[in-house]
């Protein structure tokens, strides 16, 4: 199941570009947030924010409060605890391309040093079902290296991976951004039915995808989180003149 | 508008001639690489290969006016020494690169380890020799095979770093984001995901610096030395056939000069074998469509 996530005066930094500035929200469980801004707004820091990723740069600074479900991530855990809770999928497909299908699944568990074969034959099948993945590929799980697949079935494949460590919040950054019109379908698709089990927070440049997927969204600009509220409430009826600016196009 | 936007026929011509003298050039240069290595090698089938008998593989040297004898002890000398050289050169070779690459980058340590390993790449085999030699032949008072394995691994070290640092700096920051972002300790996957990834191309630099020292004479000529008879003790002189190769080339008799030939070709023809069998065994398990 997932869980809700709490933000509390967060504020990140790259050396000494300030990039999140007082961020406050509540994000609810088992819905999709969507995030809408303009390049550079900080939304990416944000969700970075959310699973420790960001501090893997070391120019990066982060202070404030971040609580996913009863688990303070910054002071109860270690990063590499958060992100066993906290799925992520990026921007460009990453499987691991020296690893079959099968191997770029199950590789969360393995390299996390859990070893029985069974379970994992059925933690992959699950996820690549899950991932709408699983008819397209079972003939050729473990001959086949994940890199050589197509775009969208490598996007869908890192979501599978990510769904295989069993997360509570799936985080996505631009998910569909490098992919044709038809894997985006897909993968919109995807996150419909994913949002019963997980929390999902998905960063968007396009609009029409936050108002197709999400139950809420969030405008970041220049560092500050602008208004969140239903996607609804945002796409009709924005309270800041400023989101109503970037969702009728007059920049951005 | 200029007429280089316009495809008259003239234009045709010297495009397709400008193709074809590229293509031409291209030719002509791999030619230029490859004629010196298939040159040598017919020349020492020509003049090695009617010295090569059963002997010269399973007999140790003979005196000279004797007919007969081989290289034997040459062969599984020089295959201990790189056995030696491999054990000391490949570990500490890729374990200082994964820490140019993965975990000093850009601080001081790392620096002095990079210009380090640069200037030892550059110091010529023969002094590598001297020094070995005064590290460990003078204060044990014997040449042994172990100080000659020593010294072939500390030369192969460089050309192993290096390579295994470029290499792991081209694996991408995404697959590096991708192990992360799935709770994998950072030090987990540096060795199962930027390793792995990055291996096809650090195993090439194993085998070229392996290669490389392969042929080293002058290294071994202070450490190793050479021996006429059989020998497996580490702490004894040893034969190689490099050493061999040398000292054979620069007898007066016609009969060794034979055998230097000979001992020549088998020395390239192990090389090529070795670095074929490892290349074959570490791409037998690569999977269709991946890099």
């Amino acid at each position: 199941m997932g869980v809700g996530i709490e933000v509390k005066d967060l504020n990140a930094w790259y050396g000494s570009n300030h990039t999140l500035q007082d961020i406050n929200l509540n994000i609810q469980p088992n819905e999709a947030t969507a995030l809408i801004g303009p390049s550079g707004c900080g939304k990416s820091t944000f969700v970075r924010c959310l699973n420790r990723m960001h501090e893997t740069n070391p120019i990066a600074k982060v202070t404030g409060s971040v609580r996913i479900g009863d688990l303070d991530i910054y002071n109860d855990a270690s990063p590499v605890e958060v992100r066993r809770r906290i799925g992520m999928v990026f921007q460009r497909p990453n499987p691991f391309p020296t690893m079959s299908i099968y191997d770029n699944v199950a590789s969360g568990l393995r390299l996390n040093g859990f070893r029985n074969r069974r379970v994992l034959d059925e933690v992959v099948e699950r996820s690549l079902k899950h991932a709408a993945l699983w008819d397209e590929v079972k003939d050729e799980l473990k001959k086949k290296s994940g890199a050589s697949l197509s775009g969208g079935q490598q996007q869908r494949l890192c979501i599978a991976r990510a769904l295989a460590v069993d997360p509570e919040v799936l985080l996505m950054d631009e998910p569909a951004s490098a992919l044709d019109p038809v894997s985006t379908a897909k993968i919109e698709d995807l996150i419909f039915q994913l949002k019963s089990q997980y929390t999902i927070i998905i960063v968007t440049h396009n609009m029409q995808q936050a108002a197709r997927v999400a139950e809420r969204t969030g405008f970041f600009l220049n560092g500050k989180l602008v208004e969140f509220d239903s996607t609804h409430k945002i796409f009709t009826n924005p309270r800041d003149k400023r989101t109503e600016d970037y969702i009728t196009g007059r920049f951005g | 508008m200029s007429s280089r936007y316009k495809t008259g026929k003239a234009t045709q011509i010297w495009r397709s001639a400008t193709n074809h003298m590229a293509t031409g050039l291209a030719v002509l240069s791999t030619v230029l690489v490859v004629a010196p290595l298939i040159a040598i090698f017919v020349y020492l089938i020509y003049k090695g290969a009617s010295s090569l008998n059963l002997a010269f593989f399973i007999k140790t040297p003979r005196a000279v006016g004797e007919p007969g004898g081989g290289m034997a002890n040459a062969i599984v000398g020089s295959a201990l020494l790189l056995g030696i050289g491999s054990l000391i050169g490949v570990p500490i070779g890729i374990a200082s690169g994964v820490f140019l690459a993965e975990f000093g980058r850009g601080g001081k340590l790392a620096n002095a380890v990079r210009f380090t390993a640069d200037v030892l790449n550059g110091v010529p085999s023969i002094v590598m020799g001297i020094a070995i030699y005064s590290l460990i032949v003078l204060p044990q008072k014997h040449f042994s095979a172990l100080a000659g394995g020593v010294a072939l691994g500390i030369m192969m070290i460089p050309t192993i770093t290096r390579t295994t640092e470029e290499m792991l700096l081209m694996v991408p920051h995404s697959i590096r984001e991708a192990a992360l972002g799935l709770g994998v300790p950072n030090w987990r996957s540096v060795l199962s995901i930027t390793l792995k990834t990055a291996s096809p191309g650090i195993i090439t630099g194993c085998m070229l610096a392996f290669a490389r020292v392969a042929g080293e004479t002058a290294p071994l000529l202070f450490t190793a030395f050479g021996n006429q008879f059989w020998s497996a003790n580490l702490n004894e002189p040893i034969a190689a056939l490099p050493l061999q190769i040398y000292v054979y080339a620069i007898s007066p008799y016609d009969e060794w000069h034979r055998l230097a030939w000979a001992g020549s070709l088998v020395l390239i023809v192990l090389i090529v074998l070795s670095v074929s069998l490892v290349r074959f065994v570490t791409t037998r398990g690569v999977l269709k469509g991946a890099n």
